[in-house]
């Protein structure tokens, strides 16, 4: 096959996929235009009327039915079970499978993508074993999804037909999509071996392409449901909906969600992942193997951390539109009862960026020229740390009177300073600056630099690294402390904007500077202690915490409503649960899920083992 | 195994380290139960109980002061408004159609971008949309009565005429028929819980301090002066307490097994 041929059939498939994306919406689209010019035809008349009479018309004479107003005998129960923790646990396994199977896909295929480009067969290999870890995970995500839509019929029936009448179109096309998907993985999965040589690993390739396209449009189509819930469209104040589908859909938190989600899953998959080959490196006996998962645990964090750097930005985005769309809802969200929530989310955040980074330093022990930098690494700990600390301190102080008094009000005199946004964000993006240097440490440690402006390189960076913190502390320190209130906020984006500059750029040099660099030694891939390993494992946990910490949020915010000022909930846990009660879920489900995700380890383990009984099986005959 | 056993260990031990922070190392704070449609008793209202209950909404159900406070400053803080009402209804940029201070408070609950203070507006708008959302629908939906309590409680508390009547039963009427009968409840901790006693008195871990302490009441009265208490509350005003501040129609509210068993656990607290 030509260069030419190669270039066509890649182009095509290209085009193929991006057709599929662009068409399906248009579809769902003209399906319920058609519903919405029936819905505008009876209501038309109504709306020269009074706005009340108008809803009321609208209501009455539309195809759908307002929202429901649901009474505590609206919600079955089934004695001794609580239906609240049953769909709250199903719908949080079911997520975190759902980001596992999403994410892997695509490191995979960046992964296959490097070792066709480098030609290097232990990257196809390690893809290989990426997708057998999620092959036995995706038919667990599909079981817990079945587990959920049951679940929401037999505990909420009324909240599951109003969303199913706005959303059947899509519900359709999510199960055809589904079928899609589960194609896609199959033959991307058992025709690995097979799809080999130069047209057939572009074929393959390509389908790893699509695969990734199907998978993320299925989290799209269910982030539009879910995000209906907390900024409903397209329905009247009534809840009547008013007949196009991508209005829904398409509503104001749509985008938001679907970005947090994409980089945030891409981060847990290479976490579990990581802590994959963080098991099978404890377990090896020989050094090839220890090697061997030594690397792909690194492939894994490395993926894990390039996603965690984002994630936090894509966490700010989501805020903000939060407060565009409903400032009383950002308010419960951050100054409410959930702010002592983002106390613990530090806390967790902490955990992810220290534990990347001690798994970095120690991964220097690979490296015979590390002992050049080894002693940046207590620096770089005790900023990350400090950082933390900021990050980590409340603002308000819950305190009894007595306390009150003593203190002289809410707010420690030093401490309550620390505790605004501001010092935070300020805080974060100087734990995502070091992180990004001790990345940068790491690769540099087993290597020597040829170019001729080695010395004019690193004073760029060392300048550029200084510029920023500085600008990222000035902006913080003068919005924090000499703006108003609802200015505090607006350092937010160019703190945000000078992190990634000072990233990439010195990344780029780095990249430039190195380019051609020889190595100290070969790099010992293997020679890590053990202990290294439990960060992954710390990592993988903490992330799988954090992440059900964050559903509750985000679900809780909508507080006593089903879908936000439509349809109320009127069940007996319309309440919101404290925080510990909270955590006390997540824990159960992180635990119940470990133990998933152990049983997917152990079935890809076992998948490889093959045992010969003797004298089990009769002698064939000649 | 060793190996298998130790990671499981360590998972473990990270997921309940999590855990016990959560609940142990920051405050555990019990969120507020869903509000629940207040009983107006109109007829029985005095225009004193009327501004409080005005006061009670702008704190509490219409959720007022999460953004009108000076800490955050969100919103313009109210305390101003009946002292700017004039100027803002004279500025070209006000698009309503009030012409006094009663018709002003109004309009901004339900149609609040008619004037957007300069510096509150929506972000992108050049201050011409409010983020304050119609108090009448959604999640805050307050009646007609329960605006007019909250008017007559800004003007009182701005030093300003309240010009607002007390609407009459008839006109919540339609609105109680809607209301559905709501299911006993059975623990006085629910009882307490639902009708917010502890937002006024010092009961069941809650700290008000508009009545009085509650948390050895048992120990000083018995079960007919408590009784008295709460189905006429100003029969007996404990001393340095001011009458009319609790609602007078608990007695009204509460189903009967509900008040037997309030009184049992207020009874019971020596």
């Amino acid at each position: 096959m030509t260069r030419r041929s190669r270039y066509v059939t890649w182009a095509g498939l290209l085009l193929l996929f991006g057709a599929i994306l662009w068409l399906l919406p248009i579809d769902l689209g003209q399906l319920d235009w058609q519903s919405a010019l029936a819905a505008d035809e009876t209501t038309t008349d109504a709306a020269t009327e009074s706005d009340g009479a108008a809803e009321a018309n609208g209501a009455a004479e539309s195809p759908y039915a307002p929202a429901p107003k649901t009474t505590a005998a609206d919600y079955p129960q089934i004695a001794g079970v609580n239906s609240r923790v049953v769909v709250w646990l199903v719908a949080q396994l079911h997520l975190w499978f759902a980001a596992f199977v999403l994410a892997v896909p695509i490191f995979v295929f960046i992964i296959e993508a490097i070792g066709m480009a480098t030609r290097e067969k232990r990257y196809d290999d390690m893809a290989y074993e990426f997708i057998k870890v999620s092959i036995t995970a995706y038919s667990l995500t599909a079981i817990l999804g079945g587990l959920l839509a049951f679940s929401l019929l037999v505990f909420y029936p009324d909240l599951f037909l109003y969303l199913s009448t706005i959303f059947k179109e899509t519900m359709f096309y999510y199960a055809l999509i589904f079928f899609a998907e589960s194609a896609c993985l199959y033959i991307y999965y058992y025709g690995w071996h097979w799809l080999q040589g130069p047209f057939k690993k572009w074929l393959h390739l390509s389908l790893g392409l699509l695969l990734n396209g199907v998978g993320t449009l299925l989290m799209f189509l269910a982030n539009g449901w879910l995000t209906f819930m907390m900024s409903p469209a397209g329905v009247d104040p009534a809840g009547v909906f008013q007949g196009d589908t991508m209005v829904a859909l398409h509503n104001y938190l749509w985008n938001p969600i679907n970005l947090h989600r994409f980089v945030a899953n891409i981060a847990y998959g290479g976490s579990v992942v990581g802590a994959y080959a963080a098991f099978k490196f404890l377990s090896a006996r020989r050094a090839e193997e220890r090697a061997h998962y030594d690397w792909m645990g690194y492939n894994a964090n490395f993926i894990a951390i390039c996603a965690l750097l984002p994630l936090p930005f894509a966490g700010y985005y989501l805020s903000a539109e939060i407060y565009a769309y409903s400032q009383q809802m950002g308010i419960t969200l951050m100054g409410g009862i959930f702010a002592w929530l983002f106390i613990i989310q530090a806390v967790l955040i902490g955990t992810l960026f220290l534990s990347a980074n001690y798994y970095l330093w120690c991964g220097m022990g690979r490296s015979d020229g590390a002992v050049r930098y080894n002693h940046y690494i207590k620096y770089i700990a005790i900023v990350l740390v400090g950082a933390f600390l900021v990050w980590f301190t409340p603002h308000t102080l819950v305190l009894s009177n007595e306390e009150l008094k003593a203190l002289g009000g809410p707010y420690h005199k030093y401490l309550g300073p620390l505790g605004i946004m501001p010092a935070k964000n300020t805080a974060v993006n100087v734990m995502i600056l070091f992180t990004a240097l001790s990345f940068l440490i790491y690769r540099r440690a087993n290597r020597v630099a040829t170019a001729n402006w080695v010395r004019m390189g690193n004073a760029i960076q060392v300048a550029l690294f200084t510029t920023g913190i500085a600008n990222i502390f000035f902006l913080g320190i003068y919005h924090g402390y000499f703006t108003n209130t609802v200015y505090k906020v607006a350092a937010s984006i160019p703190q945000v904007l000078t992190t990634l500059v000072v990233i990439v750029i010195s990344t780029l040099i780095d990249y430039f500077m190195y380019r051609g660099a020889k190595d100290v030694a070969p790099l010992h891939w293997g020679r890590v202690p053990g202990r290294s390993q439990y960060a992954l494992f710390l990592l993988a946990v903490a992330f799988t915490w954090l992440m059900g910490l964050m559903g509750y949020i985000r679900s809780g915010i909508r507080q006593h409503w089903h879908v936000v000022d439509i349809m109320r909930d009127n069940s007996p846990d319309a309440f919101t649960p404290t925080l510990g009660y909270a955590a006390n879920v997540v824990s159960v489900g992180t635990v119940i899920f470990m133990t998933m995700v152990i049983f997917v380890f152990w079935l890809a383990q076992v998948s490889g083992s093959k045992a010969e009984p003797s004298g089990y099986w009769k002698e064939q005959q000649a | 195994m060793k190996n298998f056993l130790i990671v499981v260990a360590f998972s473990l031990l990270t997921i309940s380290l999590f855990a016990v922070y959560a609940n142990y190392g920051i405050p555990e704070i019990v969120p507020a139960p869903p509000p629940k449609e207040e009983k107006l008793d109109l007829g029985a209202m005095t225009m004193e109980s009327f501004v409080a209950l005005g006061e009670r909404i702008v704190n509490g159900k219409g959720t007022c002061t999460l953004c009108h406070n000076a800490v955050g400053g969100r919103a313009p803080l109210l305390e101003q408004v009946v002292e700017l009402t004039k100027q803002r209804l004279a500025d070209e940029k006000y698009e309503g159609e009030a012409e006094d201070l009663e018709g002003y408070l109004m309009e901004s609950m339900v149609e609040p971008s008619a004037y957007v203070v300069v510096g509150f507006g929506k972000k992108g708008t050049n201050d011409t949309v409010s983020p304050m959302p119609d108090v009448s629908t959604g999640s805050i939906g307050l009646s007609e009565a329960e605006m007019a309590a909250v008017i007559a409680y800004l003007q009182e508390s701005g030093g300003a005429e309240i010009t607002v009547e007390i609407p009459t039963d008839a006109d919540e009427a339609d609105e109680e028929d809607e209301e559905e009968q709501r299911t006993a409840l059975t623990s006085p901790e629910e009882i307490v819980s639902e009708f917010t006693c502890g937002a006024c008195h010092i009961v069941a871990g809650e700290e008000g301090d508009v009545g009085p302490d509650l948390t050895l009441i048992g120990g000083k009265f018995d079960r007919a002066y408590l009784r008295r208490s709460i189905l006429d509350p100003n029969a007996d005003i404990a001393k340095g307490y001011e009458a009319d501040q609790m609602p007078p129609d608990y007695g009204s509210q509460l189903y009967a097994s509900e008040l037997e068993l309030l009184l049992d656990y207020l009874a019971s607290l020596k």
